[in-house]
C-alpha cells in the first residue's frame, strides 16, 4: 500500500523548506512587477495562506515592494514566496529596466519623455 | 488600475524601474516622494537581518533583528508599459546597509540637501560616489523658498565634483519634484555608455 506523501505540496513549497532562501531565475527587485495572467481558483486553494494571499493580491499588477507593504509580510518572505509561485507558472514576473547592471540609453530616453508627458 | 488579462493567458510585459531618494534626516525625501507618486506613498518596513542577508556577522545579534527600517515608495505610470518608483531612504544613516537593496537596479538617485544642516547628507554622498556606480544629482531643498548658500558653496561645502548637477528644488510641489527627476535622468543620459 502506497502512503500519498502528503508533507509536500506539489504545487508550492512552505519557504520554510527553502530555508528562506531562493535562487528564481527573475531576480525580484523592490520594483519588479508581478501579476496573476490567468487566474485559477484551484490553484488559489491549494497554495499555503502566504502565497494564496499574494496570488490573490497581484490579480492587479503589484511591485514586491507594494506586495510586502499591503499584506504586511517581510520583503524577504514575500520574495521567496513570489519566486515559487513564478517557477510553477502561477505568477508573471515583468522585467525591469535592469540589464547587466546599467540602464540602457533607450530605457532612460522613455523615462524623461514619460516625466515630460506628465504635467 | 487597468490590467486585464487576455483570453489566453498571456499579457503585455510591463517594465519597471526606480529612482532613489536619499539624503539627511528630515530634508523632505518623504515630502518629495509624495509630491511624485500618483497614489498615496506607502511604507513598507523591512527587518534589518533581511535587508542585510550577505552580513552574516548580524545574525549573531539576535536582538537587531527585530529593529524595522521604514522605506517610502510613491509609483509613477510613464507610459502604458512603463512603472517608476521613486523609493526613499530611510533617514537614520545606520541603516546604510539597507540601501543595497533600495539602489539595486536604480537608474540613479537624487540627494536631497537641507542648506541649514549641509553635512547631514556627507553619508549619503559618500555612499552613492564610493559604494555605487548610480549616477546621482543633489537637489537642494529650499525650505520657505530660502537658499541660505549659494549653489557652488554646496558643491564646495560636499566637496562635489563639477560633473555632478545640482539643482534647486520645492520637495513640496510636484513640478519643481519631477524636474528634479528629469535633471537625474538627463546627468543618466550623459553618463551611460
Ligand atoms: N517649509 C518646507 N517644509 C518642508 C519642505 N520639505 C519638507 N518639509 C517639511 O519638513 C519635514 C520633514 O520632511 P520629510 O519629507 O518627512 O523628510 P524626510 O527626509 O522624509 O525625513 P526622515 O525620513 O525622517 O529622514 C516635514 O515636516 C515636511 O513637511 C519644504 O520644501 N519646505
Ligand atoms: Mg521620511
Amino acid at each position: 500500500m502506497v502512503i500519498p506523501n502528503q508533507s509536500r505540496s506539489a504545487r508550492v513549497r512552505p519557504y520554510a523548506i527553502t530555508g528562506g532562501r531562493t535562487r528564481s531565475r527573475h531576480p525580484l527587485l523592490l520594483e519588479t512587477l508581478i501579476s496573476v495572467p490567468d487566474f485559477d481558483q484551484d490553484v488559489r486553494d491549494k497554495l499555503i495562506p502566504e502565497a494564496r494571499d499574494i496570488y490573490v493580491l497581484c490579480q492587479v499588477k503589484q511591485s514586491i515592494a507594494e506586495i510586502s507593504t499591503r499584506l504586511a509580510m517581510p520583503l524577504g518572505v514575500v520574495r521567496v514566496l513570489v519566486s515559487d509561485l513564478a517557477d510553477h507558472g502561477q505568477v508573471q514576473v515583468h522585467p525591469t529596466g535592469h540589464v547587466a547592471g546599467q540602464p540602457d540609453r533607450g530605457l532612460l530616453e522613455r523615462v524623461l519623455r514619460g516625466l515630460q508627458t506628465i504635467s | 488600475m487597468d490590467y486585464k488579462p487576455s483570453p489566453d493567458g498571456s499579457e503585455p510585459l510591463t517594465i519597471s524601474t526606480k529612482i532613489v531618494v536619499s539624503g539627511g534626516f528630515g530634508v523632505g525625501k518623504t515630502t518629495l516622494v509624495g509630491s511624485v507618486s500618483e497614489i498615496p506613498p506607502l511604507t513598507t518596513e523591512a527587518l534589518m537581518t533581511e535587508a542585510s542577508e550577505a552580513t552574516d556577522d548580524l545574525a549573531a545579534t539576535p536582538e537587531k533583528s527585530t529593529t524595522t527600517v521604514a522605506m517610502d515608495f510613491g509609483k509613477l505610470t510613464l507610459d502604458e508599459g512603463l512603472v517608476l518608483y521613486v523609493f526613499g531612504t530611510p533617514g537614520q544613516s545606520r541603516f546604510w546597509f539597507m540601501w543595497d537593496d533600495l539602489v539595486r537596479g536604480a537608474l540613479g538617485a537624487v540627494i536631497l540637501v537641507d542648506t541649514r544642516r549641509i553635512t547631514d547628507c556627507f553619508p549619503a554622498v559618500n555612499y552613492f560616489e564610493n559604494d555605487t556606480d548610480l549616477p546621482f544629482i543633489v537637489a537642494v531643498n529650499c525650505f520657505d523658498g530660502m537658499l541660505t548658500h549659494p549653489v557652488e558653496e554646496v558643491r564646495e561645502a560636499l566637496a562635489l565634483s563639477p560633473d555632478v548637477p545640482i539643482v534647486l528644488c520645492d520637495a513640496r510641489k510636484p513640478e519643481s519634484a519631477r524636474d528634479v527627476l528629469k535633471e537625474l535622468i538627463r546627468h543618466a543620459l550623459t553618463v551611460v555608455a
